[in-house]
């Protein structure tokens, strides 16, 4: 089992690499808001979590979809904000 | 069931990387943006349907009430604050999102390990990577956060023996994380190690001057993937079967890599290490190094004289600094340019890669003032076309326009990457005084034969140029 997790792991950092080193200086800044939105996909292990029984365990999970939330839905727009000012040369 | 669900996580996961795919051209992007959110809709919605059914003969019951409170507000606070923000704070925000996305993977992290069954030691172990990766992403993300607002010092912020405190901190953090492992304490580890984790991320941000933030918000950035990664491993471990992990993993690496090459590119842009960036406790102090005692014999021209220096011009390169953006006069700077263009003469913008406060700023700065992106030319684009330029229009830029760095070995920005503006026939350098710039050292380019500063604020400057070239 892990050897296939760590498979995984190794290769998305390849393509990683290999996208990314392509998106043109101009875009960094959407780059970065939008990759963070993506990271914000902790939200599926948040979501997960909060079934797990005692109070404690429940609210570290209410806490946890709130933030990956926050992280996805203001990452998202706020790059969606900046790419539409982006405007080819009338 | 579990076969659909693995399957929209792989959907999901492509739909990221082919919405980062579709960055490469700012003429897709949009588009690319629209599918990565796509695709983490998909992934919720995925998660909230694996309700009720049974993974590895554990049915999943999901807390509808508490689940639906937090996406609510969690939209609520996201979208308020993604259209509130001003293109300006963009540092800040991407900071304070960063901090969220750490901490929401340290909160799951920290849920499975009270779950917890029978801890194999990858999973020990990846929770505490996890825990301590993301924590350190959430306060040093906030202190990058203060620094940038200005409720914290932009100067570094250091003592004596910090290195060795970190050290220290690190080093407990290893230890802690065997005590875990070996079920030693395993409940008192696991919370000294958030809480070290939390000192670690201040501690390790704090020294670093506002000037450097650029690297900074980048590696947290890597981070905030790096911890997602770990939180994916971490939910392999202990749920067998499920391929919410897998995601994660995937995910949380392809952010890790962006932040990485990013952290680079800052790096290479002002020709310092990482490990100088983050140990160096530069980027703020104000101490001009060698060399930088000569006297610079300056010309001083009023708009006037300068507007018949553009009216003579045929190709004209505008170079912005965060001075402008502070001023808010991209605007100006963009009006003056159509101007120019539409007496038939050629504008370019020559964008440095740390002309704004983070990565790519300087562009959103121009592209919301409308400059059209075809326009925005960077470092490797911009320098030879200096070459055959008639002037160079410098505006709020100092440091990286400082010719000092090519030549003089014994000043601090020797080395850095410059836009080479003194090789432009004339060099028209708009500065409110003759204060030295973020790096605090005089810049000899003013004192050059072709080089004409033109003083005042930046918008008042650009508007009077303006009506006296159109008056000519």
């Amino acid at each position: 089992m892990d050897i296939t997790v760590i498979t995984i792991f190794v290769l998305a950092i390849f393509v990683g690499f290999e996208i990314i080193t392509k998106v043109p200086p101009t875009l960094h800044t959407p780059l970065m808001s939008g990759s963070n939105a993506i990271s914000g996909i902790a939200i599926i292990g948040a979501l997960l979590s909060t079934q797990i029984e005692g109070s404690m365990a429940t609210w570290l999970g209410f806490v946890s979809v709130l933030f990956a939330m926050i992280n996805v839905v203001g990452g998202f727009m706020v790059t969606d904000r900046m790419l539409k000012m982006f405007k080819k040369k009338k | 069931m579990d076969i659909y669900i693995n399957i929209a996580y792989l959907i999901a996961a492509v739909c990221f990387i082919y919405g980062l795919k579709m960055l490469s051209h700012p003429r897709t992007a949009r588009n690319g943006n629209l599918i990565s959110s796509f695709g983490m809709l998909l992934a919720i919605v995925a998660t909230v349907g694996l309700n009720g059914t049974e993974v590895n003969g554990v049915a999943i019951q999901l807390n509808w009430m508490l689940i639906g409170i937090a996406l609510l507000l969690g939209t609520i606070i996201g979208a308020f604050f993604a259209i509130k923000v001003e293109m300006t704070q963009m540092p800040q925000l991407v900071a304070i999102f960063n901090g969220f996305g750490g901490a929401a993977s340290a909160l799951v992290a920290c849920s499975e390990f009270l779950k917890i069954s029978d801890g194999g030691s990858f999973t020990l172990i990846a929770i505490s990577l996890s825990i301590i990766v993301g924590t350190l992403t959430f306060t040093g993300s906030f202190i990058a956060f203060g620094k940038l607002q200005g409720f914290i010092s932009g100067q570094p912020i250091t003592f004596t023996g910090q290195q060795i405190l970190n050290a220290l901190l690190a080093l407990a953090l290893v230890a802690s994380t065997v005590m875990m492992v070996m079920g030693i304490e395993s409940y008192t580890a696991f919370y000294v190690i958030i809480g070290l984790a939390a000192l670690l991320g201040i501690f390790l941000v704090i020294p670093i001057g506002g000037a450097d933030m650029p690297v900074v918000i980048s590696l947290l950035n890597s981070y905030s993937g790096v911890a997602a990664a770990m939180t994916g491993f971490v939910l392999i471990g202990n749920n067998p079967g499920s391929a919410a992990g897998n995601a994660l993993i995937i995910c949380g690496s392809l952010v890790g890599a962006s932040g990485i090459i990013l952290t680079k590119i800052m790096c290479k842009g002002m020709n310092r290490s990482l490990a100088n960036v983050i140990f160096g406790a530069v980027g703020g102090e104000v101490e001009g190094g060698g060399g930088s005692g000569k006297e610079v014999n300056i010309k001083s021209y009023s708009t006037e004289e300068a507007a018949m220096i553009f009216d003579a011009a045929e190709k004209i390169v505008i170079v912005p600094g965060y001075g402008l953006a502070v001023a808010q006069a991209q605007h100006g700077a963009r009006e003056l340019a159509e101007h120019l263009e539409s007496m038939g003469k050629t504008v370019l913008y020559a964008i440095h890669p740390v002309a704004g406060r983070m990565p790519g700023h300087m562009n959103v700065l121009l592209a919301e003032a409308n400059v059209p992106y075809e326009q925005l030319k960077d470092l490797d684009e911009i320098n030879p076309e200096f070459e055959d330029c008639d002037v160079a229009l410098v505006l709020g830029a100092n440091d990286v326009v400082n010719p000092a760095a090519r030549s003089d070995q014994s000043s601090p920005i020797y080395g850095m990457p410059i836009l080479n503006v003194d090789k432009s026939r004339t060099v028209i350098i708009n500065k409110r005084t003759m204060n030295a710039g973020f790096a605090g050292i005089q810049n000899e380019l003013f004192g050059y034969d072709n080089s004409i500063m033109v003083f005042g604020d930046a918008k008042d400057m650009l508007t009077k140029l303006l009506s006296d070239i159109k008056e000519l």
